[in-house]
């Protein structure tokens, strides 16, 4: 349905060859085209306008407007850009304290309790003693779905079914965690709004309570515009220290992990690949900036 | 206010406005588009002029949900059950949406049987049991793991056995690539049709309201594979604006028959298209 950006962009540059001058206004209108693309991938619009800015500027440093192939440059200065805005900090994850407390916070739905399962699996492959822990006290069968996951990949579940205090939970399996030897606890939490007042403040007691290394913000990769509040509201409260991106085994472009990487600067960590155990993966930002982009 | 001419920075403003509540770069265009034509008869129009016309024309994009003269969740009276089948990519809201639709129908005094046709994901029978006790009704289920071809063969028979009013149907989430997927949702939809062969009567397909343009290809996707015959856009009760329904809705020509607004049993609304719209240009 969207043209690509290789597409759009041979769509305005063709101009600039056939004329023998080039002019500003040329890369003008290919910058708008790569803005389009940009919102079109879902990237929060203001960010991309930014972005696009910065990228004129690069283009017209760069003398795009007499190089042999503007065309190709153009691409190139676009994707790097993207990649670069992406990239940045390295994104290990870092397991200090003993135990090693991350925490999961998310939107209704975005995968936090897969991811959960998926991430310690692979902890529990690294040799280490891991434990889930399930928070989420109100969505119907939560707790269920945490202790399947889990059972699947022999890994134990705290939980305090007829408790519905999560912050009570969560203290509770830490002290059960230092009892039986656990390396690497991960706590799953219920799916929250940011506006959600209530819901926010849980949260955030939940983090005084337990105090994590990783405060990990589970996104999925088709939110729209939103993307840039709810992750805003989040940091706010939380401070996160990575983002999860998940279901990027759909045809999203995920504009999102752009819009989201701008606005709080934090590391993308992880991506959903699959409702697998094993669909997980490492993020790689330049990957992502030519998904984004669609080329 | 007095008149004033509709200029650049107007349109401007309105173009941040729908693309940031996800319409679409199409979709809007299109909207100001139309509006431009409309304001070009008229060239001097005040705020409230202009206002009236867009929400007109983004209603107008609006499919007019034909059920809409019925009262709020009814539905047609059969010899058999009326089956609804609810579909979408994962962790949308089909279950949730599921039960709040069971409540409202049995409060309305139907008899209202559940299928749990999503034996995949993790706990997911157990979750619409709960759903299922929560409102009152039956779950017919065969456990985790079955064919979900089966499960809905089962549940076909007993809510005819039943003498239900109305069965709905919870399949597992599934994201549209999925070739594999999508034709089993196919085949399921074929197996209800050996039993009751008018079924289903309604394909749901639950949208996220925080989803960008990629509900547009979903839209696309499942409409192929089932025939979607009306929406559901859940979370609205967020920040999100759940724009994108308006460029699906006149593209497939697919109404938006429900809203979610929460996680609660009551959480459910009938569409209304002035209302969404409104909301749209409601700061968060
Ligand atoms: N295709 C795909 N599906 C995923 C991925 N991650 C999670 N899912 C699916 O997304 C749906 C929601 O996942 P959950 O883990 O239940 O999400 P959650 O954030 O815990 O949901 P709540 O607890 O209700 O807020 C489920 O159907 C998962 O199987 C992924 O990377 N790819
Ligand atoms: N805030 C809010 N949350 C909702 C709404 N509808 C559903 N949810 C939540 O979204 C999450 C996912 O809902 P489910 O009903 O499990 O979604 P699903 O589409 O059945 O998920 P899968 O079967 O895993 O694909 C749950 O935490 C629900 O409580 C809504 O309208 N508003
Ligand atoms: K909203
Ligand atoms: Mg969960
Ligand atoms: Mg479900």
């Amino acid at each position: 349905m969207f043209q690509n950006l290789s597409e759009r962009l041979e769509g305005a540059l063709k101009v600039i060859k056939g004329k023998h001058k080039i002019t500003e206004i040329n890369v003008a209108e290919a910058v708008k085209d790569v803005r389009k693309a940009l919102v079109e991938a879902d990237v929060n619009y203001k960010i991309a306008k930014e972005i696009t800015e910065r990228i004129k500027e690069k283009a017209l440093g760069q003398k795009i407007l007499i190089a042999v192939e503007p065309y190709q440059l153009m691409i190139k200065i676009v994707e790097d850009e993207l990649a670069q805005l992406m990239g940045g900090q390295k994104a290990d994850l870092m397991l200090t304290g003993s135990p090693a407390v991350v925490l999961m916070a998310g939107l209704q739905g975005s995968g936090k309790t897969t991811f959960s399962a998926k991430l310690a699996n692979q902890i529990k492959r690294q040799g280490r003693q891991v434990l889930l822990v399930a928070c989420d006290v109100y969505r119907p069968a939560a707790i269920e779905q945490l202790k399947t996951l889990a059972l699947q990949i022999g890994v134990d579940v705290y939980s305090e079914p007829e408790n519905n205090n999560p912050v009570a939970i969560a203290q509770n399996a830490i002290q059960y965690a230092k009892a039986n030897h656990k390396n690497v606890v991960i706590v799953d939490t219920a799916g929250r709004l940011a506006v959600d007042e209530e819901m926010m403040n849980e949260i955030e007691k939940i983090k005084k309570a337990i105090n994590p290394c990783e405060i990990l913000f589970v996104v999925d990769s088709m939110t729209g515009q939103d993307a840039v509040n709810t992750a805003k509201a989040f940091n706010e409260r939380l401070d996160f220290t990575g983002v999860v991106l998940t279901k990027l085994d759909g045809d999203t472009r995920g504009g999102a992990a752009l819009s989201i990487r701008a606005v709080v600067e934090k590391p993308i960590k992880f991506i959903g690949t699959s409702e697998k155990i094993d669909g997980i993966d490492v993020f790689h930002p330049d990957r992502m900036a030519r998904r984004i982009l669609n080329m | 206010a007095g008149k004033s001419k509709v200029d650049e920075e107007v349109l401007d403003e309105l173009e941040n406005i729908l693309i940031s509540a996800d319409v679409g770069v199409q979709t809007t265009l299109k909207i100001i588009e139309r509006l431009e034509e409309r304001v070009k008869r008229d060239k001097y129009l005040n705020t409230e002029e202009l206002d009236k016309i867009l929400r007109e024309e983004i209603m107008a994009l609006l499919q007019e949900n034909k059920s809409a003269d019925l009262a709020d969740f009814e539905i047609p009276k059969l010899n058999h059950p009326y089956v609804i089948m609810v579909v979408g990519v994962n962790g949308v809201g089909k279950t949730t949406t599921i039960g709040k639709l069971a409540a409202q129908y049995h409060l309305k005094g139907k008899k209202v049987v559940l299928g749990a046709a999503d034996t995949f994901r993790a706990a997911a029978v157990e979750q619409l049991k709960i759903w299922g006790e929560r409102v009152g009704v039956p779950v017919i289920e065969l456990g985790m793991g079955k064919e979900p071809s089966s499960v809905v063969f089962e549940a076909a028979k007993k809510a005819s056995e039943m003498q239900a009013d109305v069965l709905i149907i919870d399949t597992a989430g599934r994201l549209h690539n999925k070739l594999h997927l999508m034709n089993e949702l196919a085949k399921m939809k074929k197996t209800i049709q050996k039993f009751i062969p008018d079924a289903p009567h309604e394909v749901l397909l639950v949208l996220d309201g925080s989803t960008g343009q990629n509900a547009v290809m979903q839209a696309r996707e499942f409409t192929k594979t089932t025939d979607v015959t009306a929406l559901a856009i859940t979370k609205l009760d967020g920040t999100a604006k759940g724009g994108v329904v308006i460029g699906i809705s006149d593209e497939f020509k697919i109404p938006v028959k429900y809203i979610g607004v929460g996680e609660k049993i009551e959480d459910l609304q009938v569409f209304n298209r002035a209302e969404f719209v409104d909301s749209l240009f409601k700061k968060n």
